[in-house]
C-alpha cells in the first residue's frame, strides 16, 4: 500500500534499530525522574530528622494522606471541577476572540493601524491591576473570574497568531490566488494552515497563563476551586493543603498542556523541522 | 484558419517610474509550445503574470481564447520557478487543491501522479519529495484542471541537469497527450530550443521583443541534432543583440546552416 511505504519513509533508518531505540527513549524519560525522586528523599528525609518543621512542609508521605483525605470526601475533585470549568471556559472565549480580531490585524493592514496600538498598550497593564476593576464592575461571582482568566489568554494567541499571518510565504498566497481564492477561502485553506505553528505556540503560551490567571482570581474572591484552597490552607495554617494545591495545579497545568503538545504534533506532522525526534 | 489561443500586445507596463515593457506583441494558436527568452528584468516573468490574471495594471490587451485574463481561469494553469506545493498537504491533495479539501481522491489526481511517476507518494507529504519530485508533483497540480494554455515560470531552473533533461521530455510528452498550449520563460537557451516550436526573445530596459526564431523541427528531437545546436545559437545571437544567422526555417540543413562552427552552449547565465 502506498500509505503504509510512505510512513516508512522519513523513520527507514530507524526502522533496524526499532528495539534499541525504544530503550534509548525509555532511558531519556527515566532520566527526567532522577532529580525529583532524590529532591523527593531529600524532602522526607530532612522533615524526618527534625531539622525543619513538619508544620511548615509537611513530608511527602504526609502530603499523601491529605491528598487522600480530600480525593475520599470528594472534595478534590469539586475544586478541580469548578477551576477547569473556569478555564476552559475563559480560555475559549479569550483564544476565540484572538482568533477572530489576530485573523483581521494579521491580514489588513488598516485593522492593524486601528487596533494593534490599542492592545499593545492594554497588553502592558499587570495582570493583576485587572482584579479589582473586573471586582467593581462584575462583582464577585464567575463572571469576572472568567474574564480575566479570557484576557490572560487573548494576548499570546493574539500576539502569536498576528506574527503567523504575516510571515506567511508570499508565494503560497499567490498559488491561492492562482487558485482563485478570496476572502474566507483564501483565510481557512492558506492563511491558517500556514500559521497554525505559530498559532499552536500562542495556544500553549495562553494556556498556561490563563492557569496563572485562575489563580489570581481564585485568590481573590471565590469559594471554591483550587486558588480557594490555597487561601484556606493559609487561613487555617494547613501548609499541606497548599503544597497538596500547588502539586494539583501543575499537574493540571502540566496535563492540558500535553493534550495542545499532542493535538499539535498531530495536526503538525506536515512541518519540515528539525526537532523531529521519535517521542 | 482556428484564432489564436492566447493574443497578447501589451502596449506598457510600469512599475512606479520605471518603465518596464514597451510594446510586447504576440499570439499563440493552439498546441504551440512557446518560450519567451530574455536577460533578467526584461519582464518576462511579469507578462506570464499578466496573462494569468496575477497583475492586471498595464496598458494594453491580452486575450486567452478571446477573454480577458483574470484569476482562476479554467483556460489558465500555471507552473512556477520552485514547486511551490502546500506543506500541510500530501502530494495527492495538492495535486487536487483546485477542488477543495476533498480534491485528493479525485481519480484525475491518481491519473496524473501515475503520469508523472509518483503513484506511490500520493499519500506523502512535501516533506518527503526530492527538488525533481515536488517539480513533476507541480506539474500534475498545473495540468489538473485541464488548462488550454499552461504558463510556466523557468520551470525546470531549479533542479540539477539530468533531472531538468528528464522532466523536460516528461512535460513535452504530457502536454501533447493532453493537447496543452504551453508558454514557457526560461534563462536556457538549449532548453528553448529543444522544447518549443516558437522562440520569442526580449531584450531589457525597457522589455521588448528583439526577434523571434521558429524552430521548426520535428519531435521527439534528438538533443544533439546540429540543426537544434543552430537555433540555440540563433536564439544566443539575437540575445546578445546581433542578427540572427538563419530565420528562414528549413528541414533542409544545408539552407539554414550558416558557415560558423556550431556552438556549444551550455547553459547561458544571465545572471549579473
Amino acid at each position: 500500500m502506498s500509505l503504509s511505504s510512505t510512513a516508512i519513509l522519513p523513520a527507514s533508518g530507524e526502522a533496524s534499530a526499532g528495539n534499541s531505540l525504544r530503550w534509548q527513549t525509555l532511558a531519556r524519560k527515566g532520566l527526567g525522574l532522577v532529580v525529583p525522586v532524590i529532591l523527593l528523599i531529600l524532602w522526607e528525609s530532612v522533615v524526618r530528622l527534625g531539622w525543619v518543621s513538619a508544620h511548615l512542609l509537611p513530608p511527602p508521605s504526609e502530603l499523601m494522606f491529605t491528598l487522600a483525605d480530600l480525593g475520599q470526601s470528594g472534595a478534590i475533585f469539586g475544586h478541580i471541577g469548578v477551576s477547569a470549568l473556569r478555564v476552559v471556559i475563559g480560555f475559549s472565549i479569550g483564544a476565540g476572540l484572538a482568533l477572530i480580531v489576530g485573523a483581521a490585524v494579521g491580514l489588513s493592514r488598516c485593522v492593524e493601524a486601528l487596533l494593534d496600538p490599542t492592545f499593545q498598550a492594554i497588553r502592558a497593564i499587570p495582570s493583576l491591576a485587572w482584579v479589582p476593576l473586573l471586582l467593581l464592575w462584575l462583582g464577585i461571582d464567575e463572571s469576572p473570574k472568567i474574564t480575566l482568566i479570557a484576557i490572560g489568554a487573548f494576548f499570546p494567541v493574539y500576539l502569536n497568531f498576528v506574527a503567523g499571518i504575516q510571515n506567511v510565504d508570499r508565494k503560497l498566497v499567490e498559488v491561492g490566488g492562482i487558485y482563485g481564492l478570496t476572502g474566507a477561502k483564501l483565510i481557512t485553506r492558506i492563511f491558517l494552515p500556514a500559521s497554525l505553528p505559530n498559532l499552536f505556540t500562542g495556544l500553549r503560551s495562553g494556556l498556561s497563563l490563563a492557569w496563572m490567571f485562575l489563580v489570581a482570581a481564585e485568590l481573590i474572591a471565590a469559594t471554591k476551586g483550587l486558588g480557594y484552597l490555597l487561601t484556606d490552607g493559609r487561613e487555617t495554617g494547613r501548609a499541606d493543603l497548599v503544597i497538596v494545591a500547588i502539586i494539583v495545579l501543575a499537574l493540571l497545568g502540566k496535563l492540558s498542556d500535553s493534550l495542545l503538545c499532542w493535538l499539535e504534533r498531530r495536526l503538525l506532522a506536515w512541518r519540515d523541522v528539525f526537532d523531529s525526534r521519535p517521542s | 484558419m482556428s484564432k489564436s489561443l492566447l493574443e497578447l500586445a501589451v502596449k506598457a507596463k510600469d512599475f512606479q517610474t520605471h518603465h518596464v515593457i514597451d510594446n510586447v506583441e504576440f499570439s499563440i494558436d493552439q498546441g504551440q509550445v512557446v518560450s519567451l527568452v530574455g536577460p533578467s528584468g526584461c519582464g518576462k516573468s511579469t507578462l506570464l503574470r499578466i496573462i494569468a490574471g496575477l497583475d492586471a495594471d498595464y496598458q494594453g490587451e491580452v486575450r486567452v481564447k478571446g477573454e480577458k485574463p483574470r484569476l482562476h481561469s479554467r483556460d489558465v494553469g500555471f507552473i512556477f520557478q520552485e514547486p511551490r506545493l502546500l506543506p500541510w498537504l500530501t502530494v495527492a491533495e495538492n495535486v487536487g487543491f483546485d477542488l477543495g479539501r476533498a480534491g485528493g481522491k479525485h481519480p484525475r489526481v491518481h491519473e496524473l501522479l501515475a503520469e508523472v511517476g509518483l503513484a506511490d507518494f500520493a499519500n506523502a507529504y512535501p516533506k518527503q519529495l526530492s527538488g525533481g519530485m515536488a517539480q513533476r508533483a507541480a506539474i500534475a497540480r498545473g495540468l489538473f484542471t485541464q488548462p488550454a494554455l499552461l504558463l510556466l515560470d523557468e520551470p525546470f531552473s531549479a533542479v540539477d541537469a539530468f533531472t531538468r533533461m528528464r522532466l523536460q521530455d516528461l512535460l513535452l510528452s504530457i502536454t501533447s497527450h493532453h493537447d496543452t498550449t504551453l508558454l514557457m520563460v526560461t534563462h536556457d537557451v538549449n532548453e528553448s530550443a529543444y522544447l518549443s516550436d516558437r522562440v520569442v526573445v526580449m531584450a531589457s530596459r525597457p522589455g521588448r521583443i528583439s526577434g523571434e526564431i521558429e524552430v521548426g523541427l520535428p519531435r521527439p528531437r534528438d538533443r544533439h541534432n546540429p540543426q537544434l545546436t543552430h537555433r540555440a545559437a540563433d536564439i544566443l545571437n539575437l540575445l546578445n543583440g546581433g542578427q540572427p544567422e538563419s530565420l528562414v526555417v528549413s528541414e533542409n540543413p544545408e539552407q539554414s546552416v550558416s558557415s560558423r562552427e556550431p556552438l556549444f552552449i551550455s547553459r547561458f547565465n544571465f545572471a549579473h
